[in-house]
């Protein structure tokens, strides 16, 4: 299958700080890409790289090539909403605006003026099923997000990312503020969509991402040490640091 | 810091080699029974066959609090998944040593009852088996386990040997029947006992090199490649 996002010798620095080092990964469509490692190694950056939010902090350098579906998203040519409509994310804390249910759907449709108004209902229905939450909210789009449980509230970003039908959703640590069972959900949820999307997570949880997803990337201090299919990484890793680092002898 | 983790493991290990150790024990005896007609010794071995399942018994309920509360994986994984089998070989080998015993109680009682000279052949070998088996747990030793696999065959031709011998002695001499059927049965049970020590060398070989070497795994993927 060929590569949905790919790095070549990439580089990554904020100001005189190397937080990532020669790295050159090869991500399949459709799949649960987990990223790990300690804090610091390097995962939020690298997953924030994909779709360029690291642009937004002062002193970042980027060097080689990273690849989204074949094209360089650091070539000059890149439009930025074009490649985030692409590639959605996901945060740690679940961050509905201050607004509607409805509106939070229909938020980043309006800014891309990607529909017209009479569409959305069809629209928001459709992403709101996809992540489990219709049957709840179909009679609540016009209550406040903000009034909704924390596990809701990040289903309703997950629904957010999806109207825009990307093709890669990014998630940073996305469980982190749940509790086990609304985990345990999201990771459900996570097997749904993999039919339709590619996810890459990062996530501070090992057991997460051995549940969860298909391939797994081990960071450390800014370094791929490992990369390969999950259950061949967590039941044996060829690289002494991944051992280490998965049965909790370090990090 | 070493983990709470690594301790369970240290102490699962320590009560592997604890169990080795006694199993070990009733297998010479079983076979010194045999060789030296001793009732006593056998009763000793029937009786010790208590404590390694009591072993057994406790052996598995750490592996399932571990299993259940740890979550291990990688080498950690692979260790207790190899434990778990090892312990179940080890237990077996001592319910054949308590075969043996037995099968030196009926020797005891029969007159000019004699083994056929390959059982002393067999003991020895199983004996070096078993214990490099055992070593080869407690050392983390992949070669030394290799070796054990490798003298397997031997038993299995020795085994072959006394079945032959043991009919024909039965066609020329009926009523000694009783007497070499015993000799069967305890050439069986070695031959058992050396299986399941080449269970225990494949299992220390995938726990310290991930490797699935039973049944010719690996030959069969090669050749399936």
């Amino acid at each position: 299958m060929k590569p949905i996002i790919e790095t070549f010798h990439l580089n990554f620095f904020y100001g005189s700080f190397q937080a990532l080092i020669d790295i050159n990964l090869s991500i399949e469509g459709e799949k649960i890409t987990a990223l790990i490692g300690p804090s610091g190694c390097g995962k939020s950056t690298l997953v924030r790289v994909f779709n360029r939010m690291n642009d937004l902090i002062d002193g970042v350098r980027v060097e080689g090539r990273i690849l989204v579906q074949g094209e360089n998203i650091y070539s000059r040519e890149t439009n930025l909403i074009v490649l985030r409509e692409k590639v959605g994310m996901v945060f740690q804390r679940p961050n509905p605006f201050p607004l509607s249910v409805r509106d939070n759907l229909t938020f980043g449709l309006d800014i891309h003026q990607r529909e017209h108004k009479n569409d959305y209902s069809e629209i928001i229905e459709q992403s709101l099923k996809d992540v489990l939450l219709w049957n709840d909210l179909k009679d609540k789009l016009n209550h406040s997000a903000l009034n909704l449980s924390l596990e809701q509230q990040q289903r309703l970003c997950i629904a957010r990312v999806l109207v825009m039908k990307p093709q890669i959703i990014l998630m940073d640590e996305p469980c982190s503020a749940l509790d086990p069972i609304a985990t345990l959900r999201i990771e459900e949820l996570m097997q749904e969509l993999k039919k339709n999307y590619t996810i890459v997570i990062v996530t501070h949880n090992m057991q997460q991402a051995a549940r969860a997803s298909d391939m797994t990337a081990f960071l450390y201090i800014g370094e791929l040490v490992e990369y390969g299919e999950t259950k061949r990484l967590f039941s044996a890793p060829k690289e002494k640091r991944t051992e280490d680092y998965i049965t909790g002898r370090f990090g | 810091m070493e983990r709470h983790f690594q301790r369970e493991l240290e102490s699962l290990k320590t009560s592997l080699v604890k169990m080795g150790s006694v199993v070990e024990e009733n297998f010479d005896r079983s076979i010194q029974s045999v060789m030296e007609k001793n009732t006593e010794l056998a009763d000793q071995v029937i009786e010790s066959d208590i404590r390694v399942d009591a072993l057994e018994i406790e052996i598995d309920n750490a592996i399932v609090d571990l299993l259940a509360l740890q979550q291990p994986v990688a080498s950690d994984l692979r260790f207790i998944l190899a434990a778990l089998k090892i312990n179940n070989d080890l237990e077996r080998i001592s319910d054949h040593a308590v075969n043996i015993a037995q099968a030196a109680q009926t020797f005891c009682t029969l007159t000019n009852a004699r083994v056929p000279e390959e059982i002393p052949q067999m003991a020895a070998i199983t004996k070096t088996m078993l214990k490099e088996a055992i070593d080869s747990f407690i050392l983390l030793n992949p070669s030394m386990a290799q070796k054990v696999l490798k003298t397997d065959d031997e038993i299995d031709d020795l085994n072959r040997i006394v079945t032959k011998k043991v009919i024909e002695v039965i066609k020329s001499n009926p009523e000694t029947v009783e007497c070499e059927l015993e000799s069967v049965r305890i050439s069986r049970n070695l031959e058992r006992i050396a299986d399941l020590t080449t269970n225990i060398a494949e299992e220390v070989i995938f726990h310290t090199q991930a490797r699935v070497v039973k049944h010719h795994a690996e030959e069969k993927k090669r050749s399936d490649a």
